[in-house]
């Protein structure tokens, strides 16, 4: 899927990318390629969607978004693609999941990620998503971050 | 920290988004928002080192490489939970990690270059700290556009 120059680019940039006003110029010349090669190369990993994007990741801690709640719940599952799609785009869901129930200890099927300034923020929004659901869930919960416990991203492993 | 001011909070809502892949994109940016490329680099280092920005560079999609992520989670007993945290954090597949409010107290995203790798790494997890690793990978997707508006 990848070859050995795109491993080595991605590698060079999993760290982040450098704070200098040409970062692309630096990382090339770190890999021994030209400038306009690693821009073609990443250009395609984009289009190919192995690069999302080139962004920040907040810290929503630090930004006052101090509740963080991963509402879960169980719902029916011949209503879930149609409901799902309905919570997802809801503007303060930020992740939005269909994932497996894990029976008996898990019965929750989806996973709608809320971020808010305080509990009580938080709790209206899972209440707003409780309406929508309506009679096609059967139980929820809502489980609050207390600590990020680590934050990387992907490694790649390094290959011989 | 530094409290942010409102050039700030506007830098920081446009670095979520996509960074142009040209060969001076801060300075474009920069001249987007009003202000210098001296200036962006210097808020950009500050909001770092500051801890507001986690990680600024390409967000990699390992299932778009052939890899892939799953979702997973572990009931940890609070007497134990520093030295599983060690045992699980050492591992570089895990991405992330959270505690959670819950008896499945742990919750970390596995990212992998291949399929195989995540049931691996779940099992060695497993297998040095004596508990379940509950998997959850993704089935369907709602939405992506993860946004925290600063």
């Amino acid at each position: 899927m990848i070859d050995a120059t795109d491993r080595r680019i991605i590698e060079a940039l999993q760290g982040g990318l450098p704070l200098v006003p040409a970062p692309y110029a630096q990382v090339a010349d770190d890999l021994g390629i030209e400038e306009a090669v690693l821009l073609d190369r990443l250009a395609a990993l984009k289009t190919r969607g192995v690069i999302r994007r080139i962004a920040a990741a907040p810290n929503h801690y630090r930004l006052g978004m101090t509740s963080n709640g991963m509402t879960v719940w169980d719902v029916q599952d011949d209503l879930i693609g149609e409901l799902g799609a309905h919570i997802g785009a809801l503007p303060f869901v930020t992740h939005c999941y269909e994932r497996p129930r894990a029976l008996p200890d898990w019965p929750y099927n989806l996973f709608a990620m809320v971020h808010g300034n305080s509990p009580d923020e938080v709790e209206r929004k899972r209440g707003q998503i409780a309406a929508i659901l309506g009679s096609a869930c059967r139980g929820s919960d809502i489980l609050y971050s207390t600590r990020i416990l680590k934050k990387t991203g992907l490694r790649l492993k390094a290959k011989g | 920290m530094t409290p942010l001011d409102d050039t700030d909070r506007r830098l920081l809502n446009r670095l979520q988004e996509d960074l142009p892949l040209t060969p001076r994109p801060y300075a474009d940016v920069a001249a987007e928002l009003g202000i210098t490329e001296h200036d962006l680099l210097d808020r950009l280092a500050r909001m770092k080192a500051d801890r507001v920005i986690t990680r600024f560079g390409p967000f990699f999609d390992a299932a778009a490489m052939g890899g892939d992520f799953c979702l997973c989670a572990m009931a940890v007993p609070e007497a134990e939970f520093e030295t599983v945290l060690t045992k699980v954090n050492a591992h570089p597949e895990v991405a992330h990690n959270y505690e959670r409010t819950h008896r499945l107290n742990m919750w970390f995203v596995l990212a992998t270059e291949t399929p195989e790798a995540i049931t691996a790494t779940a099992d060695a997890i497993e297998r040095e700290t004596g508990l379940t690793v509950h998997r959850f990978p993704k089935l369907q997707e709602f939405f992506i556009g993860f946004r925290v508006a600063a």
